[in-house]
């Protein structure tokens, strides 16, 4: 596929007498993507309900294929077997000492999960399943969760609706305001009052690979 | 320091292999200190082996490998750390390397459903969403684009340090701080994409696409990508390792690694960011009130000394080289600040190598040791002014839940017999 174009040469200000403002040159290397291989590709969705794909699914579908190609994971009820994320629960437990974030309690939108179910789940065998399979298998998750009702059909139609409870628990990075105070010139010399005594140990908790016995010096 | 007896009697074997240090025995053993030697050493009297035989001929090995002696040189990885080895990470052993640029077969590895073995010949790399013209290149037209650039950039995983937020955990700086990477990086700029392809005003953001089986997407705003991200297809003049993202990925200077989509297949275009997995139930800062700040894109200026550490202990008295890495994602590292009383008094290290923007920045400090013990910490500050604060600062702000974005200072205990341990103090 040969382009004639420019190499990055293409004399300036003799295009197209259009208003827009001068495009930048064009290389010309590259080619127009097909429609078709953006479809193929294109399969993000956002919150607001862009890139959704047409179809729907109950959860009571959902709950037969969860059990066959999810519950192996993340356990029959969303609560996770051995060390796999757990899904469901947790709710009001994001100041504890052991926060638990699931879709329910901490994930802020519903669109995220129909999004990482459809590029990445189920783990090891990914792009398996078929949007009505995702809408079903999405709206069980969210009735796990108790954000939906055992007979709820999620569609592309009624997926913005569907709202999370953390959904406002976000805020953009603010350390630049909330941390200024790290932005200080620091402390030289004498700046204890007194010796600094060890508080905590990691060899206590021994949870370190091959990490046994110490050296010795001469 | 009551609880010596946790090292317990010492053989050879064990604490060569604990301290990862096989291979060491001779420097070890055989350091007389400065007075004479009462014996002729062996090791210069007799004829070694190397001295005698004839060695490998070059056709022994086409790809170079470290020597055998370095073979404790490894990525490790925290068994307990993740379900399954597929969807985990490994570390680099910064205890055991020099200089600023990792070598490209120790550089850390997170994948979230293994590495993809990309055929390069069928790689495509697709820009679409708010452009003029959605474009579909090859690597050979990524290869043939004008403006080919060179970076050192650091890579460093936002979750570095993140078992280390409730209290010290992990005995080695290669657990503690091994989620980190700096490595130089030829590609062009994301920019010269962009722009080849026209993106509309609208186009505000990027989302950046992995061809794994987790297909892996962050948003990026455009600022960022127009600014300095790469599209790179080598590491330290070498083509990608797979599990660096063979044959391309995206170079996201400074920012969390996460970002750094690897086997990068496609770039969006969008008005608005995407909320995907990776920047909603993971890389969000959960704060003690419940709430979590999102988009927390830079990494804070952080250090940590390499040597000594739980896995590089000092092993002699006197003379004594201290070294360690800084590095920030908000520019150049401008001081690195040393205690070895628990931070009651700090000593200016030596920088020695380039200080480089967004890269890693190798510190010194040539001391004496009396064999007394101490706490040793190092302590970073940016051409920001910004200053790494301790991690008692950090929970102030952040609470104990963050997981990410850990960058506190760091405190090894080193006691009166070298070993070494992770601590934190008052």
């Amino acid at each position: 596929m040969l382009s004639f174009s420019a190499q990055g040469q293409a004399p300036a200000k003799t295009g197209s007498p259009a208003a827009t403002p001068a495009p930048a040159k064009k290389v010309g290397l590259g080619r127009e993507a097909h429609p078709d291989e953006i479809k193929a590709w294109d399969i993000d969705v956002r919150p607001d309900g862009l890139g959704l794909p047409p179809g729907k699914g109950s959860v009571k579908q959902g709950e037969e294929l969860y059990q066959a190609q999810c519950a192996s994971c993340h356990g029959e009820f969303g609560e996770s077997a051995g060390r796999w994320p757990v899904l469901a629960g947790g709710r009001g437990s994001l100041k504890n000492e052991g926060p638990e974030k699931t879709v329910g309690s901490f994930w802020p939108f519903a669109s995220t999960t129909f999004d990482y179910i459809r590029r990445a789940m189920p783990y090891g065998n990914a792009r398996s399943l078929s949007d009505d399979e995702i809408y079903a298998i999405t709206a069980y998750v969210l009735s796990l969760n108790d954000v939906v009702k055992d007979d709820f059909v999620l569609s592309k139609e009624n997926f913005t609706g569907v709202k999370l409870p953390n959904g406002e628990g976000f805020f953009d990075d603010d350390r630049e305001k909330t941390e200024r105070h790290f932005w200080a010139e620091p402390c030289m010399k004498a700046c204890k009052p007194d010796p600094a005594k060890v508080t905590g140990r990691a060899r206590v908790i021994d949870v370190t690979p091959d990490a046994k016995d110490g050296p010795k010096v001469d | 320091m009551s609880d010596m007896k946790t090292a317990g009697p010492l053989s050879r074997r064990g604490l060569l292999r604990g301290a990862g240090l096989a291979g060491a025995s001779v420097a070890a053993g055989a350091f007389a200190g400065p007075a004479g030697a009462a014996e002729p050493e062996k090791v210069i009297t007799e004829i070694q082996d190397w001295n005698r035989y004839l060695g490998p001929g070059v056709e022994a090995a086409p790809y170079g490998r470290p020597s055998k002696h370095e073979a404790h040189v490894v990525r490790r990885n925290v068994p307990w750390l993740t379900a399954d080895t597929a969807s985990s990470i490994n570390f680099t052993p910064i205890h055991a390397l020099d200089g600023i640029v990792t070598p490209n077969g120790v550089c850390f590895e997170r994948h979230h459903s293994g590495v993809a073995e990309v055929d390069p010949a069928k790689h495509r790399l697709m820009i679409n969403g708010l452009v003029d013209k959605p474009l579909v290149f090859t690597l050979e037209d990524l290869k043939r684009f004008p403006g080919r650039v060179n970076r050192l950039y650091f890579l460093e995983c936002a979750a570095n340090g993140g078992m280390e937020w409730r209290g010290a955990q992990l005995n080695g700086c290669q657990f503690t701080h091994g989620m980190i990477h700096n490595v130089w990086y030829t590609g062009i700029p994301l920019k010269a994409l962009l722009d080849e392809a026209g993106v509309k005003t609208n186009g505000k953001w990027v989302m950046p696409e992995g061809a794994d089986a987790a297909a892996m997407t962050r948003s990026i705003p455009i600022e960022k990508a127009m600014n300095d991200c790469l599209v790179a297809w080598a590491m330290n003049g070498e083509a990608l390792r797979p599990e660096q993202g063979y044959p391309l990925r995206i170079v996201v200077p400074g920012w969390e690694g996460n970002m750094w989509v690897k086997w990068l297949r496609r770039i969006e275009v969008g008005d608005q960011p995407w909320h995907h997995r990776e920047e909603t139930s993971k890389y969000t800062d959960l704060l003690a009130d419940g709430r979590s700040r999102r988009f927390t894109w830079i990494m804070d200026a952080k250090s940590v000394v390499t040597n000594p550490s739980p896995q590089a202990p000092l092993k002699h008295k006197g003379p004594n080289v201290l070294t360690g890495l800084a590095w920030s994602g908000r520019g150049t590292i401008q001081r690195v600040d040393v205690t070895t009383d628990g931070g009651r008094n700090w000593t200016t290290a030596r920088i020695d190598g380039p200080v480089l923007p967004l890269s890693l920045t190798r510190f010194y400090l040539d001391f004496d040791w009396d064999g007394r013990e101490m706490m040793i910490q190092s302590r970073a500050m940016d051409s920001t002014g910004y200053v790494q604060p301790t991690k008692d600062e950090l929970r102030k702000v952040r609470g104990v839940n963050s997981i990410y974005h850990n960058n506190g200072i760091q405190t090894w205990l080193v006691r009166s017999n070298g070993e070494t341990e992770n601590v934190e103090i008052s």
